[in-house]
C-alpha cells in the first residue's frame, strides 16, 4: 500500500493521457454491457414461459388455427388442470410502426392461467364484465399515453374493419421479462364480429404437475395425429425460446462484435501503457539504483495499467447500468432490457484482464531494464 | 509551402509499434462497421429484389401481408380480364394467382423454422423475371410436385431432387431447385396453387400478381382496382410491397451498426489522440526546426493532420480487407411481416468499403486535430531549448 502514492503520481503525470485512456476503456465496456444485456434480456424473455404450461398449436404452421372441439378434449386429458385459448389479432394502431402484440383471449380462463399479470380486482372484474373491454400492459399505456377508460381503435389486418376497445384494466407483470407491452381483449367479441368464422389460434394448458410435461404433450399430439388438424405441443418455455431464435443468430453476432471491441480497446490501452513506460525508462533505472527490486517494478507497472482499465471498466458498466434502468425506452423492443449484475461482474473482470494484458509488455521491460544502459541514455 | 509527405511517412516508420496499434484499433472499428452494414445491406437487397418494378400485387383490402389476405377466384378472373394487364406472345394474360402459407419445417440443425409455401400457377415464372430452375425441372400441373428455393436446400432435410417433403397432410416430391436473383423467393417452396388450395385454406387465393402493360400507369391502375365495386382489394407495386417489409428491420440494423461503430470509434479516437500527442511532444525540436525553416504554423497543422489520416487510412484499409471474406456468407432472420424465415447473404459492396474508409478518415481527423493544433502553436525558442 505504501506505493499507492507512487502509482498515483505516475497516473497523474500525464493527466490528459490517463483520462483519455480511462474514457476509451469506459466506452468499450459500456458497449460490452449494452450488447450483453441484449443477449441476457432475450434469454430471460425466452425463459419467462412457464414449465407448468403447455402450448398446443397446429402442426402445419404457426398461422393455422385449431378446432373449438379440442377444448373439451384437452380438458378431459389426465394431468391437465386448466385449458384456455388465444388468437393473434395483428391490428394496426394509427401507423404500422406502432407495433405491439394483440391477443383475443378466452378472458376468464386466460386470466386464471396467467397470475404473472397483476391488476386491481375491480379492474379485473370490469374487464371480464364488458365484451369490448381491453386489458393493456402498463408499458404500453405509458408508450401511447393512454388512460384507463379510454377508447382505442385498431385497424384490422386479418379481420377487416376498425375495432374499438375500451381500456378497462391495466396489468403490471410480476417479472419484467414477461413483458408489459401486450394488449388483450375478448375472444367472444372477435367471434361475434366475424360472424362466428374463427376458431382458436392456439391452446394454453395448465399442467397439474410440470414434471409430466413431456408425457402429456406426447399424449396430446398422438391423440390428434391422424385428424385433419394435427397438433404440436411443447412447454411454453420451449415455445418462447423457439420464438427468440427467429431473430437469427444474435448470440454469435454479439460475441463477434464483443471480441472486436475487446481487441480494439486492448490496442488503445496497450499503446498508452507503452508510451507511458517509454517516458519512464530513466526513472525506472533510478528506482532500481535506489534498490527497488525487479519484481516490484514489474508489479507497479502492472498495477498502474490495471488501475486505468478497471477505472474505465467501472465507469462503463455502471454508466450502462444507470442508463438502462428498468422502464427505459428499450423495453418496448426487448422486454426486461436492463444490465444484470452478472454483466457488471463480467465487465469488471474483462477490464482487469485488459489491464494485465496491456500492462504486461511494459512491465516486463521495466523488470528487465538494465540500469547502466538506461542511465547512459538519460545522460 | 507544404511540408513534403515523405516527412510524415518517415516519421510514422520511426514509431512502428505505436502506429500499428493505433491503426489496428481503427481497423477493428471499420471492420465492425462494414460488416454490420453488409448485414443490413444483404437483408434489404434480398427484399428489394423480390419485387419487380412493373409488377402489381393485389391483396384483400386492409391486409398488409399476404398471409392475412384472401382473394376469390372471381376476383382473379375479373383482374385477369382488365385491359392494363400485360400479355405474353400467345396472348395469355401474365397473371399469377397465388396461395401463400407459412409452415413449420424442422431445420437440419434442429428446431422449427417458419417457411413460406407458395402455390403458383405455371405462369408465375413468366410473370416474375429472374426465376431460374438451376437443377431438375419445374413442377407439373396436377402432380404433387414442388420446387424449392436454393437457400432452402441444405438447410432443411429432404430437399434434394427426388426426395419427399411432407406437409399439409400430404407428401410432395421435390423435382427442382430454383434461383431468384438472390431475392427472398429463394427462401420459399413453390408448387401448384390448385394442389395447395385443398390441403391448406380451401377455395381461396392469398394474392394476385400481374405484369403491367405500361409500368408508368400504376397510379391509374391502382385507382381502377380499388374503386371497382366488384372488388375489395388494395394494389401495390410489387417492388414497393416487398421493400416496405424490409424497411423497419433494415433501419434497426443500420441503427445498430452506427451505434456500435460510433461508440467504438470514440474509444479509437481517444487512442489516436494519445498517439498523436505523444508524436507531437517527442518531436518538439523537429517542429521548431520546421518553423524556423519558414514553414507556416498552418503547414505544420496540416502536416500532422495528414499524418493522423495516413494512420487512420492504414487502419481503414486493413479493416475493409478483414470484411471481404464475409461477403456472400448466408445467414437468416425473420421477415416479421410474414413470420417466415428469410435467408440472405452479407453484401460487402464497393460503396460500403468506401464508406468504411471515409469513416476511418473521419476518425483520423478527429484524433489528429488537437495534437496538430498544439504542434502548430509551438513556440520556436522554447522548443529549441528542449533540444
Amino acid at each position: 500500500m505504501k506505493f499507492a502514492r507512487l502509482i498515483l503520481v505516475n497516473l497523474l503525470r500525464n493527466k490528459r493521457r490517463t483520462i483519455l485512456t480511462v474514457l476509451s476503456v469506459a466506452v468499450a465496456l459500456f458497449l460490452f454491457a449494452t450488447l450483453r444485456s441484449v443477449v441476457t434480456a432475450l434469454d430471460a424473455a425466452g425463459e419467462v414461459g412457464s414449465e407448468a404450461r403447455l402450448i398446443t398449436r397446429s402442426a402445419t404452421g404457426i398461422t393455422f388455427a385449431l378446432p373449438q372441439s379440442y377444448y373439451e378434449r384437452l380438458r378431459a386429458q389426465e394431468g391437465v388442470r386448466g385449458v384456455s385459448w388465444a388468437n393473434w389479432f395483428g391490428g394496426v394502431y394509427v401507423d404500422e410502426r406502432n407495433f405491439f402484440a394483440q391477443f383475443a383471449v378466452d378472458a376468464e380462463t386466460y386470466l386464471a392461467m396467467y397470475p404473472e399479470m397483476q391488476m386491481p380486482e375491480e379492474q379485473r372484474q370490469a374487464f371480464l364484465a364488458e365484451r369490448t373491454a381491453a386489458l393493456v400492459g402498463s408499458g404500453l399505456m405509458q408508450r401511447f399515453g393512454w388512460s384507463l377508460g379510454q377508447d382505442v381503435t385498431l385497424q384490422g389486418t386479418i379481420f377487416t374493419g376498425d375495432w374499438t376497445f375500451t381500456i378497462r384494466a391495466v396489468y403490471t407483470p410480476d417479472d419484467p421479462s414477461f413483458g408489459d407491452q401486450m394488449f388483450f381483449f375478448h375472444y367472444d367479441y372477435l367471434y361475434e364480429r366475424t360472424n362466428r368464422q374463427i376458431i382458436p389460434g392456439w391452446y394454453v394448458i395448465q399442467l397439474a404437475d410440470p414434471a409430466a410435461a413431456p408425457e402429456v404433450s406426447d399424449r396430446i399430439d398422438r391423440m390428434f395425429q391422424n385428424s385433419s388438424n394435427p397438433t404440436q405441443t411443447e412447454t411454453e418455455r420451449a415455445f418462447n425460446t423457439g420464438f427468440m431464435t427467429m431473430w437469427g443468430n444474435i448470440g454469435f453476432l454479439v460475441r463477434a462484435v464483443g471480441t472486436a471491441v475487446f481487441f480494439a480497446i486492448l490496442f488503445v490501452a496497450a499503446n498508452t501503457m507503452m508510451m507511458a513506460a517509454r517516458e519512464r525508462i530513466g526513472e525506472n533505472a533510478i528506482l532500481k539504483t535506489l534498490g527497488f527490486q525487479d519484481g516490484l517494478l514489474f508489479a507497479l507497472t502492472l498495477v498502474e495499467a490495471t488501475v486505468i482499465t478497471v477505472l474505465g471498466g467501472l465507469l462503463g458498466v455502471f454508466g450502462a447500468k444507470a442508463l438502462f434502468r428498468p422502464g427505459n425506452p428499450m423495453n418496448s423492443f426487448i422486454p426486461g432490457f436492463q444490465v444484470e449484475w452478472s454483466t457488471v461482474a463480467l465487465g469488471v473482470t474483462i477490464a482487469l484482464l485488459l489491464g494485465f494484458v496491456s500492462g504486461f509488455v511494459p512491465a516486463w521491460q521495466a523488470k528487465r531494464l538494465s540500469v547502466v544502459q538506461a542511465l547512459r541514455r538519460v545522460a | 509551402m507544404k511540408i513534403p509527405l515523405v516527412y510524415n511517412l518517415r516519421s510514422i516508420r520511426e514509431r512502428p509499434v505505436s502506429t500499428l496499434m493505433t491503426a489496428a484499433g481503427m481497423a477493428l472499428v471499420v471492420a465492425v462497421f462494414v460488416a454490420m452494414m453488409a448485414l443490413s445491406n444483404g437483408f434489404q437487397a434480398a427484399m428489394v429484389r423480390t419485387g419487380a418494378a412493373d409488377n402489381v400485387i393485389v391483396l384483400r383490402k386492409g391486409a398488409n401481408a399476404e398471409m392475412y389476405s384472401g382473394i376469390s377466384r372471381n376476383t382473379v378472373s375479373i383482374i385477369a380480364g382488365m385491359p392494363f394487364v400485360a400479355h405474353d406472345a400467345a396472348n395469355q394474360p401474365l397473371v399469377s394467382p397465388e396461395v401463400f402459407v407459412v409452415i413449420g419445417l424442422a431445420r437440419v440443425t434442429g428446431g422449427l423454422a417458419n417457411v413460406v409455401v407458395r402455390g403458383v400457377s405455371q405462369r408465375a415464372i413468366d410473370v416474375r423475371k429472374g426465376i431460374e430452375i438451376v437443377a431438375g425441372r419445374s413442377f407439373r400441373s396436377g402432380a404433387s410436385e414442388i420446387i424449392v428455393g436454393k437457400t432452402i436446400v441444405g438447410r432443411f432435410p429432404n430437399t434434394d431432387i427426388g426426395e419427399t417433403l411432407s406437409f399439409g397432410g400430404r407428401d410432395w416430391t421435390v423435382v427442382g431447385h430454383f434461383a431468384a436473383d438472390g431475392s427472398s423467393f429463394e427462401s420459399e417452396i413453390w408448387g401448384e396453387n390448385e394442389q395447395f388450395m385443398p390441403v391448406f385454406r380451401g377455395e381461396v387465393f392469398q394474392s394476385v400478381t400481374f405484369r403491367l402493360d405500361d409500368p408508368s400507369a400504376f397510379a391509374a391502375v391502382e385507382q381502377t382496382l380499388e374503386e371497382d365495386p366488384r372488388l375489395y382489394v388494395d394494389a401495390f407495386r410489387e417492388r414497393e410491397f416487398y421493400e416496405n417489409q424490409s424497411v423497419l428491420l433494415g433501419q434497426i440494423l443500420n441503427f445498430i451498426a452506427v451505434f456500435i461503430a460510433g461508440v467504438m470509434a470514440i474509444g479509437a479516437v481517444f487512442g489516436a489522440i494519445n498517439t498523436m500527442y505523444a508524436a507531437v511532444s517527442s518531436r518538439g525540436p523537429e517542429i521548431a526546426v520546421l518553423l524556423t525553416l519558414g514553414f507556416k504554423p498552418g503547414n505544420v497543422l496540416s502536416s500532422f493532420l495528414i499524418e493522423a489520416v495516413i494512420i487512420a487510412l492504414l487502419g481503414g484499409l486493413v479493416g475493409c480487407l478483414l470484411t471481404l471474406p464475409i461477403n456472400g456468407i448466408v445467414t437468416s432472420t425473420t421477415n416479421w411481416n410474414s413470420f417466415s424465415e428469410v435467408a440472405f447473404a452479407f453484401r460487402v459492396t464497393p460503396r460500403l468499403l468506401l464508406n468504411g474508409l471515409i469513416f476511418a478518415v473521419a476518425m483520423g481527423l478527429l484524433g489528429g486535430f488537437f495534437p496538430a493544433r498544439r504542434a502548430a502553436k509551438q513556440l520556436v525558442a522554447q522548443a529549441l531549448r528542449e533540444a
